[in-house]
């Protein structure tokens, strides 16, 4: 990656994400334990730690992919409850990435694109495509708009993912190991969207292995293990200095290669 | 230097194939050849005559059902009563893959419903039906079920000019009273007919270009329906009706759909449609979490994410079984049998074979014509099928 964004460069605006007291079960397994967490318009946050340590379970709780037992979740401020009126109207909000992309095979690229827009937005689909073609060329694949994503490579499906979830202009980008499932020399592509899009100034929380990554866009690193936040830094910081056992830890494991 | 390595006849999987693939045949051309000797043999040794004359003689029995071709007892022949035959196969397929797909689908998506007490009510429903045998399943619906319950012609229950009693439901019959009007009426119906369709087409234009979406589909049935019958009345109500009325044992006048009809249609319904059920089921499981969540994440209503995301991708997977179930409901409609309904084998490798004795001949039509319903409704499907899954390598 050739770009390099200063933490803090950015002025932070007010708070669009408000976590408190956030308890989750899966039936007898305590799998989020107490979380509270602030995020601020603007703000990038990597969030890494061991796997099963419920990275994925909190940030899916943000858009109630997965429901939380005790605690509140605000996102700006819309509160989250059973209410499905208050969950579509985060969800309009919140876009989210998938480790696994989850395009839908059956419908084009461009398909992909528009549906949230023409049935969601109640876009005319003119202007629902001319919307899908303007992100299409930012993440720099408008070329295979007309094709299907079983044609793709992976690094061009998550490439489509991330426009499918911009075309509907969220506040906030949710990203569940983007790019884990892909081979390495696809990581790049990828990153090299993310970082376009941090540069943008969106706010992004984003779950991911790619300590390169989140040493240059991240403005707030969190260390997740067994269902709690143990430590959150700045990326210098988080890095050189890690203060907590297990944060030392899980990074020597991972960055020892 | 060699550049061929020689390799044992025996060990050259080119060569054993051919040498299997010989063997093979000559059996088959063997079995077939013994086969037509035999019976050729048998039919001279019976002195019997093969042949297709007995199509124009009159058939000495009577065919009380059938809706589009006329028959008359003393007046129609074999071949008319093997044309009814295939009519009236055809007529309760058809009814019955319509029934056992819209319930199969209902029954299908219960059982998936997060609804404890629906699906498994629904559960239910799918291991009974499908674990009893069909004969089974007709005899009860028949004998046990809507025979005795319903009551003799002379009670028989009445609803408008609608007769329902055990042997069928009796109604009126449309005849044409006035044929300027009905040429009128009907023109006017297409004139209708194509104006509605000119309108869908508008309003998906103008959902495309707006956003905005009409109820086009209500908002043309009940045009359809309203419109038609004011210009049925304009037209001068060009249509008289021939009503059933009760004689001394039995009805007289209008049209009838025998119990056994309905019994039939109604097993192989609650049968197949249990079995579609299941693949419905299937179909839709196949489709991963991830789709649905991916879905919602957009923002996507749940049942938009159904009906736009889950159900077309189902549709790849439920449609294949789906046709073999088609099929068989098809073919399971010569157990008609049983109940008495004038079908295929009932009236030509049943009655006609036994008054005539030209068992080779009937059973090889019977046969032909199974074989032909399957391949054409098979052919229409595979069409249909190929055209949803284009896309997706």
């Amino acid at each position: 990656m050739t770009i390099d964004i200063q933490a803090n460069s950015i002025e932070l605006g007010e708070t669009i994400i408000k976590i408190d007291g956030l308890n989750k079960w899966y039936g007898q397994f305590h799998v989020l334990k107490d979380i509270n967490l602030d995020v601020k318009r603007g703000e990038r946050i990597v969030i890494c730690g061991p796997s099963g340590s419920g990275k994925s379970t909190l940030i899916r709780c943000i858009n109630r992919l997965e429901v939380h037992q005790e605690g509140s979740i605000v996102v700006d401020g819309i509160l989250l409850t059973e209410d499905t009126k208050h969950i579509n109207d985060v969800r309009r909000e919140v876009g989210m990435v998938f480790q696994h992309f989850n395009l839908f095979p059956h419908l084009t690229v461009l398909e992909n694109c528009t549906l949230a827009l023409i049935w969601v937005r109640k876009m005319p689909k003119k202007e629902a495509e001319e919307i899908a073609m303007r992100y299409l060329e930012r993440v720099k694949i408008p070329e295979q708009s007309q094709k299907y994503p079983g044609q793709l490579s992976g690094g061009q499906q998550q490439r489509v993912a991330i426009a499918r979830s911009l075309c509907m202009n969220p506040r906030v980008m949710l990203f569940d190991e983007p790019t884990s499932a892909l081979d390495p020399e696809m990581i790049s592509e990828v990153l090299d969207v993310m970082v376009g899009l941090a540069e943008d100034g969106m706010t992004m929380l984003c779950v991911t292995h790619e300590m390169g990554f989140a040493r240059k866009v991240a403005n707030r690193v969190i260390f997740m293990d067994e269902g709690q936040i143990v430590e959150q830094n700045e990326p210098e910081a988080f890095f050189n200095h890690p203060q907590n056992d297990r944060t030392r830890l899980f990074l020597s494991q991972i960055l020892q290669h | 230097m060699t550049d061929r390595v020689r390799i044992p006849l025996h060990r050259d999987p080119k060569a054993r194939a051919i040498a299997i693939q010989l063997i093979a045949l000559s059996l088959v051309v063997y079995g077939a050849y013994s086969l037509f000797q035999t019976t050729v043999g048998n039919l001279v040794a019976r002195g019997i005559q093969t042949g297709t004359s007995f199509f124009d003689e009159v058939a000495p029995f009577n065919i009380g059902f059938s809706p589009l071709l006329d028959f008359k007892l003393g007046e129609s022949t074999y071949i008319e009563v093997f044309f009814i035959g295939i009519q009236n196969t055809i007529l309760v397929s058809i009814l019955g893959i319509v029934a056992a797909t819209v319930l199969g689908f209902i029954v299908g998506v219960v059982r998936l419903s997060p609804n404890w007490l629906a699906s498994k009510v629904a559960l239910c429903y799918i291991e009974i039906f499908r674990n009893v045998p069909l004969l089974l399943q007709i005899m009860f619906w028949n004998f046990a079920i809507f025979l005795p319950s319903l009551p003799a012609p002379k009670n028989s229950i009445e609803i408008g000019s609608f007769y329902l009693n055990a042997r069928g439901l009796h109604m009126p019959t449309p005849i044409i009273d006035n044929s300027s009007g009905f040429i009128l009426w009907a023109l006017t119906l297409a004139l209708l007919t194509f104006g509605l369709f000119i309108f869908a087409r508008r309003a998906k234009v103008r959902f495309e270009e707006t956003g905005r979406r009409l109820p086009v589909f209500s908002i043309n049935f009940f045009a359809f329906v309203f419109c038609g019958f004011i210009f049925y009345k304009i037209c001068g109500s060009p249509l008289a009706f021939d009503i059933p009325e009760l004689g001394r044992f039995n009805f007289k006048g209008g049209g009838q759909l025998p119990l056994p009809l309905f019994s039939l249609w109604f097993a192989l319904t609650v049968y197949t449609a249990a079995f579609i059920a299941e693949n419905v089921r299937a179909g839709i499981q196949s489709v991963s979490h991830g789709q649905t969540e991916a879905s919602h994440a957009l923002g996507m209503s749940r049942r938009d994410t159904v009906r736009l995301v889950v159900i077309p991708q189902a549709l790849r997977v439920i449609i294949p079984p789906t046709i073999s179930q088609f099929l068989n409901l098809t073919k399971n409609s010569s157990l008609a049998v049983a109940v008495g309904f004038e079908e295929i084998v009932a009236v030509w490798a049943g009655i006609s074979l036994n008054q005539t004795g030209q068992a080779l001949i009937i059973i090889a039509m019977t046969i032909a014509v199974y074989e032909c319903l399957s391949l054409l409704t098979s052919a229409f499907l595979n069409w249909y099928n190929r055209r949803i899954q284009l896309s997706e390598l």
